[in-house]
């Protein structure tokens, strides 16, 4: 159980430290102490460990996170886990803006809330906040679940591609062809499952949700819409 | 970029410590502007106003205010630091002595006027720029300061924030306003006067002027959501009041944490690190388009 402190060496050690981790390593569960809001914290694993900070991190924390467990005691600046591929990252406070933009796979769970542009471009990422997300959430998402147990901002899932919204409070607004869809037994099941995955079977029914996708109107140039280019 | 820092304190007990608190905060955000960093002290004031000037040199100062004293006929009190002086005169002398200045000294900028502010700002490292005012040494109530990566206009001393158009208010900003020319020939037939091209002077001068026609500082900046187009991060001072905006897509970031003991504002959380008790505070993201004040009483 190796502890890193950042206030006694240099985050980069630390993260090379974590990148040079083979497959088969031993040293699996690593506590990094004194993050200070530093950015880049445990960003660009890939081993099957798991990493405990014990604090707020700033930007960018877990990102391009492969198969790694991270797991944040306090908030996470812009961007935690952006650009995951597979793997876990837990923030346990509030997460700033773009949290798992861009995320490929992999599930984040944030037990407060999420700033603005939460899941922006995601692409086949699993998000869970069991607060509120800020407005231009799931901004051009395109595969992947969005879970929010409060309420959503503005404009909801803009341009949104074939990422599924599942938002069980109020949604300000929705963005541009994004609309409300039935909620089928096959959403149910899968919102189900992600909220397992998230550790809240039986707290939370999938039937207090309702669902967000794409109206899909955007995805061919309408040729009545040449003039207003 | 830019990075903005600021500290309105609650418990009189860290009054003393305002200086070296701040002085902490803008040295982190360094690297989110090492162009240039500037910061107003809210300590404290006397019967009269503190006017603080700027010149290129010390001997500039020291020669202005000793000609000044002569036209005054009265001795002037005089605080030196660097290439800044701070002079208090009494009230009905403020006219005056700012015409006289711009008669006679008109190299010598008058960076703010106010019961209790003083502004410094030079080019330079924030670290060195801190030093070389002392601000680790300075007291008061509450603070404000700014690390500049210019994108809008040239790297100068008087390009740097905090601005202030009004006794005892200032303001820092991090990102762009897009209307500024506009809205500042609006506010220049409004009687408001400007020292430089900068898009942030215009915000500053328009929370100067809501607030001269009755607004508090929570209504000016409310109005503001309305009048300012552009990207921003406000952080705003006044005498008793301390306040934090941004603008609604909020892409310039902004950490907030508050204890019992203080409100905080920083760009990044690393900013924050070095306050007491930093550990147990509430520590948040401000809301876009959502003002956030508060007043001493």
């Amino acid at each position: 159980m190796p502890v890193f402190d950042l206030n006694q060496a240099p985050l980069r050690e630390l993260n090379r430290t974590l990148h040079g981790l083979r497959p088969d390593t031993n040293e699996t569960h690593w506590t990094v102490t004194g993050p200070d809001g530093r950015h880049a914290i445990a960003a660009g694993l890939d081993a099957p460990v798991s990493v405990e900070i014990e604090g707020h991190v700033g930007y960018y924390c877990a990102g391009m996170n492969k198969q790694a467990q991270v797991i944040v005691h306090g908030n996470a600046g812009v961007g935690v886990a952006e650009n995951m591929m597979s793997g876990f990252v837990h923030v346990q406070g509030d997460a700033s803006q773009a949290a798992g933009a861009t995320a490929h796979g992999g599930l984040l769970v944030i037990d407060g809330n999420a700033g603005a542009r939460c899941g922006i471009s995601m692409k086949g990422i699993d998000i869970v906040v069991k607060g509120s997300v800020g407005h231009m959430s799931a901004f051009m998402a395109q595969a992947g679940t969005l879970v929010v147990l409060g309420d959503a901002g503005e404009a909801l899932g803009d341009s949104l591609y074939e990422a599924r919204l599942y938002v069980r409070g109020t949604v300000r607004s929705l963005g541009a062809d994004c609309i409300e869809k039935e909620m089928r037994p096959e959403h149910l099941a899968e919102l189900t499952e992600k909220l397992a995955a998230a550790g809240l079977s039986g707290e939370v029914g999938a039937g207090e949700f309702r669902r967000y996708g794409s109206a899909r109107t955007l995805y061919h140039f309408n040729v009545d819409n040449a003039g207003a280019y | 970029m830019c990075g903005i820092v600021g500290l309105f304190l609650k418990n009189p007990k860290l009054e003393p410590q305002l200086g070296s608190l701040l002085s902490g905060m803008l040295v982190t955000m360094t690297d989110r502007g090492p162009d240039s960093a500037g910061f107003a002290i809210y300590g404290s004031g006397n019967a009269g106003v503190k006017l603080t000037l700027r010149a290129t040199g010390r001997a500039v100062l020291s020669e202005a205010v000793a000609a000044l004293e002569g036209e005054l006929g009265r001795g002037v009190e005089v605080v030196e630091r660097d290439t800044h002086a701070v002079i208090g005169v009494p009230e009905e002398a403020e006219t005056r002595v700012r015409a006289w200045l711009a008669a006679n000294h008109p190299e010598i900028d008058v960076v703010s006027v106010g019961r209790v502010m003083e502004i410094y700002k030079e080019v330079g490292l924030p670290g060195e720029v801190a030093e070389r005012f002392d601000l680790a040494g300075m007291h008061g109530t509450h603070g404000i300061g700014h690390t500049r990566m210019a994108t809008e206009s040239a790297v100068t001393t008087n390009g740097a924030h905090p601005f202030s158009t009004g006794a005892d208010e200032c303001l820092v900003h991090n990102g762009s306003l897009s209307n500024h020319n506009g809205l500042r020939r609006v506010l220049q037939r409004e009687g408001l006067r400007f020292a430089t091209q900068n898009d942030t002077e215009v915000a500053a001068g328009y929370l100067s002027w809501r607030m001269r026609e009755g607004d508090s500082l929570k209504q000016a900046l409310e109005a503001g959501l309305r009048d300012l187009d552009g990207f921003f991060t406000f952080v705003v001072g006044t005498r008793t009041g301390f306040a934090v905006l941004r603008d609604p897509i909020a892409c310039k970031p902004a950490v907030m944490a508050e204890t019992d003991d203080y409100v905080a504002f920083g760009s990044e959380y690393r900013a924050l690190v070095g306050l007491p008790g930093i550990a147990a505070a509430r520590v948040f993201e401000p809301e876009p388009a959502t003002v956030y004040a508060w007043e001493r009483h």
